[in-house]
């Protein structure tokens, strides 16, 4: 109820509570075996493409860079598997249009180890050695968005960042393998918060929990403890409200400061740089030994798996392959959703791999969608429930009588549709079954169309 | 395990899970915190009052059928939105209002108030009250003829004017309430009595309705209570009767502090009439209320400043029904200036306003305090900040 909020004094107004349907919370992550052949698409990330710098039939090793792009804003890709390049061209991508990949053909028996890597002694590293380090590693946002690392962590000239915000909400339903690599891999992320630190100059780091992750803080607070590089006060981990979006970079910074970053700012403006958990974990354990990213930490669950849980999935192993180790029958399959159920993707297909991005595998049955599909639409009856559950305090009702009327550029020009993030919460309230956000994602197309076009 | 393949699957685009509210859900709870409230108003009048609440529903939910049919507006009979005009409408009533008068009404408040503006979410006009306002018109005197409440006997007959023929006038009550001792002026409500004779009922019985023979609608205390069931659920918006309620009672209390002579006392204005059932119910109508959570404190406080100003300054002694129908139709204006304020673009953002209960400081001391030369760029919060491209 929102009355008590005024006076509990939440994170950030408004916002929604799905269910959790967290399954996997406290299930070990496991370790999936090689697929038979993996495809590693070129672009996985936002950014250029990188250039395949490898050839059809030669042999490669797990870890070895096989595309690499001189651009700033891109980053290298690195075999999964130890085998022979198979084929580089055209191959279903997750967006739906075929992209550019190379494909891999491992070899049986292929070890797990990473075989390739160039070890580098960072402790003494300035700034942009340890950058460019983490260029190398191939490293993106592995919460979803897929950005650059070694971008974010790139401070602008002009300004300085005092904290690094590391993000472990994880306000996802269903999803838990941001938990499970605080919780195991907790000296990991101190390495890699350690690094970031180093990398944007911050002088403290705060890692955001969810308030229904305790074991998380815990498990962080434990490695800092065992750690015994970090001084006192350097980095904490601290709980916030469970509440979706808490995952957002701005909810985030809000509920740990009680700041609003200025719309159209980045938090790097209010002296910030805010990363995910997974990411750094991940950073920690490549960068000593300058190993590249092959592999990632995937939540493969929902109502359809037989087997439900984290496992590290090497990149560019089929959906396919996946679904079948951990017992999702195909049969019963409705719908496949990559990422979360509030922001997630639907495959469009079971030959898609697995890219860096894709923090999860949701699978829902037929029974599941049947109560959404029988929901009847009604039109608008101004309930409010939107207004009073979008994050970014904008006025979703308002926004999808204009978009019903294809009025697109007002909805760009006053009721500021740019600064919807697509969360999803006023579609997941609407009680007249209302495709809002969809529809705000049509706009936001069309808009952007638009300016590019002028 | 595998090897079969999966024939189709679907793609949709994200939300891919969704909130368990739907319209049917809001709108049956709120019939059902009305059922109470049904309750009390036959307790009250006994069968005029039930048959009333009947033919009024009646004929509202077979309207919206005729319409829904021959007009293809989207609109169930399950989904309970015509049922609450229909209750609300024949609440706002007098018990013994004659029941085809009470069937027009309800075919004017669907056909005039809700169909003709497009269906459920369409009405500009509160539907209920579209249909009080016109019988308010067409019967003037219908209306204005109310019964004391408890009579005697009123589970067993009916009250004269209710079995009035179609089309006919309505047969007068002024006989049939001296043969129960009661005069003619027993009818009169409170604000009436107020208005025209200066009689002032005490307001603590007209918060529960029960003292006396009072012409007096269900109690408010109960409509209360109902309200603050839906708004405790969320089925309303607690904002909007609050602001109604506090600006009828400032107003009133204002004019009252001025002059204790001509004014009545602010309770009284608040607990006679109908001002706490349609500042719960009929005010509350989503459709026809602003959406921001500003504009529905200024759409309350319009509708308690309108309603005792009409109440004191007009040849009306009730002022809430077209209080609330001048606010609805001011609704889209005020929605219009009370958009919110989106997240960052508030006075919220700026660094010096940091909000109370934040786990970590960020004031420049603090950040001085760990590192002299760490210091947040001050060039960005200057009010004529550069426009940013729109980030992809």
């Amino acid at each position: 109820m929102k009355l008590l909020s005024y006076f509990r004094g939440e994170a950030f107004q408004r916002g929604v509570h799905p269910p959790s349907c967290k399954l996997t919370a406290s299930t070990r992550i496991r370790r999936l075996p090689f697929a038979p052949k993996v495809t590693v698409p070129l672009s996985q990330h936002i950014g250029k493409t990188p250039r395949p710098i490898v050839r059809v039939g030669q042999e490669v090793l797990r870890g070895e860079p096989i595309a690499r792009s001189d651009e700033w804003l891109s980053v290298p890709h690195h075999a999964p598997v130890t085998g022979v390049v198979e084929f580089i061209g055209l191959r279903p991508g997750v967006r739906g249009p075929w992209v550019e990949s190379i494909v891999i053909r491992a070899h049986p028996g292929a070890s797990q180890e990473d075989l390739w890597g160039r070890p580098r002694d960072l402790d003494a590293a300035t700034r942009g050695d340890i950058l460019q380090a983490i260029w190398d590693t191939g490293m993106v946002g592995l919460g979803g968005a897929a950005f650059p690392t070694h971008a974010k962590l790139t401070v602008p000239k002009q300004a300085k960042v005092h904290t690094l915000v590391v993000n472990g909400c994880e306000c996802e339903p269903y999803l838990t393998c941001d938990h499970r690599v605080m919780v195991e891999q907790a000296d990991d992320l101190i390495t890699g918060i350690r690094y970031a630190m180093r990398a944007t100059g911050a002088v403290r780091s705060i890692v955001g929990i969810e308030d229904n992750k305790p074991d998380a803080a815990v498990a962080i607070r434990a490695a800092i403890s065992r750690c015994g590089k970090v001084p006192e006060g350097e980095i904490y981990a601290e709980l916030v409200p469970t509440k979706y979006p808490q995952g957002s970079e701005k909810m985030l910074v809000m509920a740990l400061f009680g700041v609003e970053i200025p719309a159209g700012d980045l938090p790097v403006s209010l002296g910030m740089v805010v990363n995910n958990v997974g990411t750094l974990a991940a950073l920690g354990k490549l960068l000593p030994a300058g190993r590249g990213l092959t592999e990632r930490v995937v939540t493969v669950t929902g109502p359809g798996v037989a087997k439900p849980g984290d496992y590290i999935v090497p990149l560019g192993t089929p959906l396919r392959f996946v679904l079948d180790y951990a017992g999702a029958p195909g049969a019963v399959a409705r719908q496949i959703i990559l990422g979360g159920p509030m922001m997630g993707q639907a495959a469009a297909s079971l030959d898609v791999p697995i890219t860096k991005g894709m923090s999860g595998v949701l699978v829902m049955r037929g029974d599941e969608l049947a109560w959404r599909e029988n929901q009847k639409t009604y039109p608008c009856i101004k309930c409010a429930e939107c207004v009073e559950s979008c994050p970014m305090g904008l006025n979703p009702s308002q926004l999808g009588m204009l978009a019903a009327k294809r009025e697109y550029d007002l909805m760009g020009s006053d009721y500021h549709l740019g600064e919807c993030f697509e969360c999803g919460c006023c579609s997941y309230v609407c009680p007249s079954n209302i495709p809002l956000v969809q529809q705000f994602r049509i706009a936001k197309q069309i808009l952007r169309e638009k300016a590019l076009s002028k | 395990m595998g090897g079969r393949p999966i024939m189709s699957i679907e793609i949709r685009s994200a939300p891919h899970i969704k909130g368990t509210r739907t319209v049917e859900q809001i709108m049956r709870h709120v019939v059902w915190s009305l059922l109470p409230v049904c309750a009390f108003f036959v307790f009250q009048y006994g069968l005029s009052a039930l048959l009333s609440l009947l033919v009024v529903t009646v004929s509202c939910l077979l309207t919206e059928r005729f319409f829904v049919r021959q007009g293809g507006q989207s609109g169930d009979i399950g989904d309970f939105s015509a049922i609450i005009t229909g209750l609300l409408l024949a609440l706002s009533l007098p018990p013994g209002f004659p029941l085809w008068m009470g069937a027009v009404a309800g075919i004017v408040a669907i056909a005039l108030g809700k169909a003709l503006f497009g269906g459920i979410g369409f009405n500009v006009f509160n539907p209920a009250l579209i249909g009080r306002a016109f019988v308010q018109a067409a019967f003037p005197q219908a209306i204005a003829t109310y019964t004391p409440s408890f009579m005697p006997g009123r589970f067993y007959e009916f009250i004269p004017s209710s079995m009035t023929l179609p089309l006919m006038q309505p047969v007068s009550v002024v006989e049939w309430l001296k043969d129960r001792q009661f005069d003619a002026l027993a009818g009169a409500t409170p604000l009436a009595k107020w208005k025209f004779e200066g009689v002032l009922a005490n307001a603590d019985d007209l918060l529960t309705s029960l003292s006396g023979h009072m012409a007096v609608g269900p109690s408010p205390i109960l409509i209360l209570l109902c309200g603050a069931y839906l708004a405790f659920r969320r089925f309303l918006d607690w904002r909007i009767p609050a602001a109604i309620l506090g600006s009828a009672g400032l107003t009133a209390w204002m004019l009252f502090a001025l002059n204790d002579v001509r004014f009545p006392n602010p309770f009284f204005m608040l607990f006679s009439g109908g001002l706490i059932l349609g500042a719960v119910y009929m005010a509350t109508d989503m459709a026809t209320s602003p959406v921001t959570p500003k504009g529905m404190w200024v759409y309350g406080a319009l509708i308690g400043l309108l309603t005792v100003i009409i109440r004191y300054y007009s040849g009306l002694p009730e002022g809430v029904m077209y209080a609330i129908l001048l606010a609805n139709a001011a609704t889209p204006l005020i929605e219009k200036i009370t958009q919110p304020t989106p997240f960052g673009k508030g006075v919220l953002s700026n660094i010096g306003r940091q909000k109370k209960g934040a786990s970590y400081p960020l004031h420049s001391g603090y950040i001085s305090r760990e590192d002299a030369s760490a210091e947040t760029p001050k060039k960005r919060f200057l009010p004529n900040k550069p426009k940013h491209p729109p980030k992809e």
